[in-house]
């Protein structure tokens, strides 16, 4: 992660660099490729080269179709052969305010304003359902940035005459449409222009110039933007935050100047502040966020100043709390291990400049968002879009449950002397089956997330599952796991492409790191061989692709009773089982169901 | 502020725009003589230009500029106020 990329940014520096800068991102390892086009209704070219830097930021590289200079109506619904080879992963339309033709007047009735306003809406609804139609893939709509006047003044935001409020009612038929319909997402300008000063935004100079509907410098904002929904799409998204304590979370430092005197709660502005601050956190659970603590501390004084009166954020929020004096990074490393989460999905907030910088320079890909002064921390993290949302699964909201479970489970195991005897103790039940509507999305989002229990690192965006999910030619399973402290919800999936009549090729296997070592891969693995068995499959084919997270399964398919066939100079193994002779099940620890 | 500076400054910002450290910009110096110099490039150039020197050019000046030597003469005039 380069830091000049991360908000707040310097836009001088980025648009003048851009060169070196791909460059420089060019060189990263693992980086995934996606095709994206961009059907603009003005000049998209900047556009394009600002979203592949901050794409690149992000380990995506993207490979562009643009449409001809406002042609994006026609190239969706009359089609263009261009953008039809190219079939897209994902079609951003980059239209605004500049692309509605039909403004009502004052010389119009309600009906006629009803009209102009359906109208407007429909043929953008046009464009997306054609695309939807043409191309399996994910669709980002501009929504629309305010007019830079208002012909009525004040009465242009609520009369349906004015300008103002036709954006603001077309713009809430755009999110109507998106509430309604899966794959599609709406880039929001409005907002993004307005944090950015809609008169500069709107500077007329760029659009008679060159046909910006923005100024210029404004493109690093907006492509960033964008980058953060498509990132988030391809599971990119962080995981946890890793939290400092003092002049962090509160002002002052507990241990020098005792819990009595830290500043939180509503008696003073600093305390005023880091209320706000803990609350904005906290807020962060309920989108299945984990929080944690990394403080140079004494633990006991660690925990009265979390337990102060006035604090929204109790020891009972976080996961695990590190307070001890030593350096942050072997912390931070702990806590991955402890959280089997990579260190790299992690937000390290610490209001001291060195801590962020060693922390940065020993842990890859670790977020460390450049906090100054208290009253600026929420909206420096929250800018940056970390935990951007795309697809939320109900998961989501049961997470920090989960993780709690999991932390009851380690202190049940140090109870037995016989791992198995701690498994049955355990009473596990899965339900193991083929995938169901009510899954789809978090299996797309588990294909997302897992790096770790993941043999070939396929990414499948909820369109592409669905795909799956249609075609007779998959053997496709999901795995949920539940035991005498909770549910785990669905956390593994395999999918497998039958070929040549009776081998079946295992696309994807991944298993969330939650439910490691608890031979659910077992279970998984005997439900496969059955499935297969049924449909007369003769061979089961195995792949190991390595990346720089997937170590842990690199002799998965060796453990499964495979054959290596296979492996060529960077590791990629095939792996191959007959199943003809028989197959013994490997599971005696979870009852399995349908 | 010195044409000479100017135009050491105004070298860097080409090179870094351009990605090519063997550029030497003068008077006489067009889009004609850059190769990646086209439309799409002049107006990120304009912008570094305005953010080197803090200033901001005009419509009417971006559209009647000729070559380098116009360009530095209105920064002269802006800087030098």
């Amino acid at each position: 992660m380069m830091k000049e990329l991360e908000y707040p940014f310097d836009v001088n520096n980025i648009m003048k660099n851009k060169k070196k800068i791909k460059k420089e991102l060019l060189l990263n390892k693992g980086l995934i490729d996606k095709k994206i086009a961009i059907l603009g209704g003005s000049t998209t070219s900047e556009i394009k080269n600002m979203l592949e830097i901050f794409l690149l930021n992000y380990g995506i590289k993207p490979i562009f179709y643009e449409s001809e200079y406002n042609k994006f109506y026609e190239d969706a619904v009359f089609g263009n052969e261009g953008l039809d080879n190219f079939n897209p992963d994902i079609i951003y339309i980059h239209t605004t305010n500049r692309n509605i033709i039909n403004y009502p007047t004052m010389y119009d009735d309600t009906s006629i304003v009803e009209e102009k306003l359906n109208s407007e809406y429909e043929k953008f609804k046009k464009v997306w359902e054609k695309l939807f139609e043409k191309f399996n893939s994910i669709i980002i709509q501009n929504n629309f940035e305010y007019p830079y006047y208002r012909l009525l003044g004040n009465k242009d935001a609520s009369d349906i005459h004015g300008k103002t409020n036709f954006i603001t009612r077309l713009n809430q038929k755009f999110y109507d449409y998106a509430n309604n319909t899966k794959n599609f997402f709406i880039n929001d300008i409005n907002y993004v222009s307005s944090c950015y000063g809609l008169d500069k935004w709107s500077n007329q100079f760029y659009w008679h110039m060159y046909k910006y509907a923005m100024e210029v410098p404004a493109i690093p904002y907006l492509a960033f933007n964008l980058a953060n929904i498509i990132k988030s799409i391809y599971g990119k998204n962080k995981k946890a935050f890793v939290l400092d304590l003092d002049n962090t979370l509160w002002g002052g430092i507990v241990g020098d100047d005792g819990v009595e005197n830290l500043a939180i709660g509503p008696e003073v502005p600093s305390g005023q502040v880091y209320s706000e601050i803990q609350a904005y956190l906290k807020e962060h659970k309920s989108l299945g966020i984990i929080l944690n603590v990394n403080s140079k501390n004494e633990y006991e004084n660690a925990i009265a100043g979390l337990n102060h009166p006035a604090g929204t954020l109790k020891p009972d929020d976080f996961i695990i709390i590190k307070a001890n004096w030593n350096p942050k990074n072997l912390n931070i490393k702990d806590i991955a291990e402890e959280l089997n989460l990579g260190a790299d999905s992690f937000v390290f907030v610490d209001d001291n400049p060195a801590e962020r910088q060693i922390v940065s320079n020993y842990i890859e890909g670790i977020a460390t968002p450049e906090i100054d002064v208290p009253e600026n921390y929420i909206r420096i993290i929250d800018h940056n879009g970390y935990f951007e949302v795309t697809n939320f699964s109900s998961e989501d909201l049961k997470k920090n449950e989960l993780y709690k479970d999991n932390a009851k489970r380690s202190q049940m195991m140090a109870t037995f002397d016989n791992y198995d005897d701690y498994l049955k103790s355990l009473k596990m039940k899965a339900e193991i089956s083929s995938f169901k509507p009510v899954y789809l999305e978090r299996i797309s989002q588990l294909s997302n997330k897992s790096n770790q229990f993941n043999l070939t690192t396929k990414r499948y965006s909820l369109a592409d599952i669905e795909e799956v999910d249609k075609n007779e030619n998959y053997i496709k399973i999901y795995g949920k796991l539940e035991d005498i402290f909770g549910d785990n919800g669905v956390i593994s999936v395999i999918i497998g492409n039958i070929r040549n009549k009776d081998e079946l090729h295992i696309d994807l296997w991944i298993m969330s790191c939650r439910v490691l070592k608890r031979n659910m891969e077992f279970a998984m693995m005997d439900e496969l061989v059955r499935r297969a068995k049924e449909k007369n499959i003769k061979a089961i084919y195995g792949y190991y692709y390595p990346t720089l997270k997937n170590k842990m399964v690199s002799n998965f398919y060796d453990l499964q009773g495979f054959e290596e066939i296979s492996c060529d100079d960077e590791g990629n193994k095939v792996y191959k089982l007959d199943i003809s002779k028989g197959y013994i099940n490997k599971n005696n620890v979870i009852e399995v169901y349908e | 502020m010195e044409k000479e500076e100017i135009y050491e400054r105004l070298n860097n910002v080409f090179r870094d725009i351009f990605d090519d450290e063997s550029i030497v910009v003068t008077a006489k110096t067009t889009s004609n003589d850059i190769e990646d110099w086209d439309s799409l490039e002049h107006i990120n150039l304009i912008v570094a230009v305005e953010q080197e020197f803090g200033i901001k050019f005009n419509m009417n000046e971006v559209t009647t500029m000729k070559n380098v030597g116009e360009m530095v003469d209105i920064i002269i005039s802006r800087v030098n106020k």
